[in-house]
C-alpha cells in the first residue's frame, strides 16, 4: 500500500489523545526526577496535571483528534502555566488548526500538522536546536518525517523513522548545556542530564505515532 | 524545618484567599479566576492600568503590590512557576481603563511566553498592551548581555514608579518609558545561605552547605557566581554593594533609593545588621541616599539571605518614589 493510500477517521481518534496523557501520567515521577536534576523538579507533576485533566474532559466515542488537541491546549494554557503550558499548549493548538476538523488524516496531513505544531512552539519560544529543549527532539522529528515521505516511505515507515528521530533527538540532549529556562543558570553543571522537555516531547510524539499505526495497520 | 501546609496542592489558592480577606479595603479577587488579584478600584477610567504576575512563594511579591496608584491587578502562578496566559489575561482585562496597559514583569522564560500570549489575546479584543521586562539581577548574566538577566527586588521600584506615573495620568507610552528607566536604573544581587523546599517536592531543591554562602543566588534557588565560607555580616555586606555599584557606575553625588529584602527566613534585624554598613559603603561611594527600604519585601519561600537593589534616581523618579500609594506591600 502507498504513502496515499492509507488514511485514519479523524472523528474517533481522539483516544489516541487518551492514550498519550496515559503515557504521561505514567511517566510523571520519572520526568519531575529529570527536572529535579537541572530544574525546578515540577515538569512531571505539572505534565500529568494537565494532561491527566485533558483525558477527564475528552470525549473519548465520538472526539476527533483535533477536538481533542484543542481541549488539551486549553487545558495547557489556562490552567498549567509555567514554561510548558504555553509551549504545549501552543504546539496543540496548531496541530488542531492544521487538522481543522478534516474527515480523514492520511500521511501527508500528519505532516502539516506536526509541522505546524513546530512552528507553533518556534512562534511563542525562542530557542534553537542545540539549546537543551524540547526542540531538540521535535526538529529532527518533524524533518526526519517529512524526509522519509519524500523518499517514498509508507505512513507506518515514516512514523517509525520519525520515531527515531525524535528518541535520537532527546538522547542527544544529555550532553548539552542548557541555554534556556532555569537549567540555563547551571551552565556546564547542565551537562549529563537529559532535558526533560526533550524527555516529554519523546513521549509524546512516540504515543502518537503508535496510536496511529495500531489503527492504521490493524 | 516545620510548616504550615494544609495540602500541598491548596497552598497557592489558600494563600490567595487569606490575602483578599486580610486586605480586602485594597484589593478584591477577580470574579472570574481565583488566581487573579485586583485592586479594589481598578479598572480606573483613563488611567494606564498596571499588571503585573509571576510564580508564588515570593510574597508580599507580586500579590502585595496591588493597590492605589502601583498595580491594578496581579496573577498568581503556581510556586516558582509562571502565571499561565489567561491569567495574565484575566489581570490585563481588569486593569484596563480605556487608556491601554502596561504589563511589568520580570525576566524568566514562563512569564515571557505567557505574557506574550495573553498580550495577543487582548490586542484581539482592542486592548493595547505594552511591557518592561525586569532584569535587575548583576549576577545572572554579564552587563553587555543584560537582557539575559533575571528580574527580582528593583521589579517592586518598577511597579512603585510605573504606576505612580499612571495614577498621574501619563500615557502608555510615558508609564513604558519611565517604568523601563526606573529598571535601567536599578541593579540588583542575592546572596543565600540556606535553600528552600517546595512543599509538593519535600526536600531542597538545591544545598548551600554549612558555613558557606552562595553569592549572586537568584529568587528560586538559581546558582550564584561563586560559593566562599561565610564570615562576618559586614563582610557580606561589603561584598554585595561592591558587585552592584561594580555594575553600575554612578557618578559621585547621585541619589539613590536603597531596598534590602529578606528571603524569607532571615531574620529582620540581621537585615538591618547589613543594611547600616551597606549604607556606609553605599555613602562612601559617593552616592546620597534618599531613602532605604528594610524588610521582606521579594522573598523565595523559606531561603535565608538577602538582596540588596540600589536605583539611582533623577527628580522626576525621586517624586514618583516617594508619591503616596496604598498597598499592603510597602
Amino acid at each position: 500500500m502507498g504513502a496515499g493510500m492509507t488514511r485514519l477517521k479523524n472523528a474517533g481518534a481522539a483516544d489516541i489523545l487518551w492514550e498519550v496523557a496515559d503515557v504521561i501520567v505514567a511517566n510523571k515521577a520519572y520526568l519531575s526526577e529529570l527536572d529535579g536534576k537541572i530544574g525546578d523538579g515540577d515538569h512531571g507533576f505539572n505534565m500529568a496535571k494537565g494532561f491527566g485533566r485533558a483525558k477527564e474532559r475528552i470525549d473519548e466515542a465520538s472526539g476527533t483528534l483535533d477536538s481533542a488537541m484543542r481541549t488539551l491546549s486549553d487545558i495547557l494554557m489556562s490552567e498549567i502555566g509555567g514554561s510548558m503550558g504555553p509551549l504545549y499548549g501552543m504546539m496543540f493548538s496548531d496541530m488542531a488548526d492544521a487538522l481543522d476538523g478534516a474527515a480523514e488524516i492520511d500521511a501527508a496531513a500528519f505532516g502539516r500538522m506536526i509541522r505546524a505544531g513546530l512552528e507553533g512552539v518556534q512562534a511563542i519560544g525562542s530557542a534553537r536546536v542545540g539549546d537543551k529543549t524540547l526542540l531538540d527532539t521535535l526538529v529532527p522529528a518533524v524533518e526526519t518525517y517529512e524526509a522519509a515521505l519524500a523518499e517514498g516511505n509508507d505512513w507506518p515507515q515514516a512514523l517509525s523513522r520519525m520515531k527515531a528521530a525524535a528518541e535520537a533527538g532527546r538522547d542527544s540532549t544529555l550532553d548539552m548545556v542548557a541555554k534556556m529556562g532555569r537549567s540555563s543558570r547551571l551552565g556546564e553543571r547542565s551537562r549529563g542530564v537529559l532535558d526533560a522537555g526533550a524527555t516529554s516531547c519523546c513521549l509524546i510524539l512516540t504515543a502518537l505515532a503508535d496510536g496511529i499505526g495500531r489503527r492504521i495497520v490493524g | 524545618m516545620q510548616r504550615f501546609i494544609n495540602n500541598p496542592d491548596d497552598i497557592v489558592d489558600e494563600t490567595v484567599r487569606g490575602f483578599v480577606r486580610a486586605h480586602a479595603g485594597r484589593v478584591r479577587l477577580d470574579p472570574g479566576n481565583a488566581r487573579v488579584v485586583v485592586a479594589r478600584e481598578a479598572p480606573v477610567k483613563g488611567k494606564v492600568g498596571i499588571v503585573t504576575g509571576g510564580g508564588s512563594g515570593h510574597e508580599p511579591a507580586f500579590i502585595g503590590y496591588t493597590g492605589r496608584a502601583m498595580v491594578d491587578a496581579v496573577a498568581v502562578g503556581e510556586l516558582f512557576s509562571s502565571p499561565t496566559a489567561k491569567s495574565f489575561h484575566d489581570a490585563i482585562r481588569a486593569a484596563d481603563g480605556g487608556a491601554g496597559v502596561a504589563v511589568l514583569y520580570g525576566n524568566y522564560a514562563g512569564d515571557n511566553m505567557n505574557v506574550k500570549m495573553a498580550a495577543r489575546m487582548a490586542a484581539r479584543q482592542g486592548i493595547t498592551v505594552a511591557t518592561v521586562v525586569a532584569n535587575d539581577d548583576v549576577c545572572s548574566a554579564p552587563l553587555t548581555e543584560r537582557e539575559k538577566r533575571r528580574g527580582v527586588a528593583g521589579e517592586i521600584f518598577m511597579w512603585k514608579i510605573g504606576g505612580a506615573k499612571a495614577a498621574a495620568g501619563a500615557s502608555l507610552d510615558e508609564v513604558i518609558a519611565t517604568a523601563q528607566r526606573a529598571i535601567d536604573n536599578c541593579r540588583s544581587v542575592g546572596v543565600g545561605l540556606g535553600p528552600c523546599t517546595l512543599p509538593a517536592a519535600g526536600k531542597p531543591n538545591f544545598e548551600i552547605r554549612a558555613g558557606t554562602m552562595e553569592v549572586g543566588i537568584g529568587h528560586h534557588g538559581e546558582p550564584g557566581t561563586r560559593v566562599e565560607p561565610l564570615t562576618s555580616a559586614n563582610a557580606v555586606a561589603d561584598d554585595m554593594v561592591a558587585l552592584v555599584l561594580a555594575d553600575h557606575a554612578l557618578p559621585g553625588g547621585t541619589e539613590v533609593a536603597v531596598l534590602v529584602s529578606g528571603l524569607g527566613a532571615t531574620p529582620v534585624n540581621e537585615l538591618y545588621v547589613l543594611y547600616d554598613r551597606m549604607a556606609d559603603r553605599i555613602e562612601a561611594a559617593g552616592l546620597k541616599i534618599h531613602r532605604g527600604f528594610v524588610g521582606n519585601y521579594f522573598t523565595s519561600l523559606e531561603m535565608v539571605g538577602a538582596t540588596l537593589t540600589v536605583m539611582a534616581l533623577d527628580a522626576e523618579l525621586k517624586a514618583l518614589l516617594d508619591a503616596p500609594t496604598d498597598v499592603p506591600g510597602l
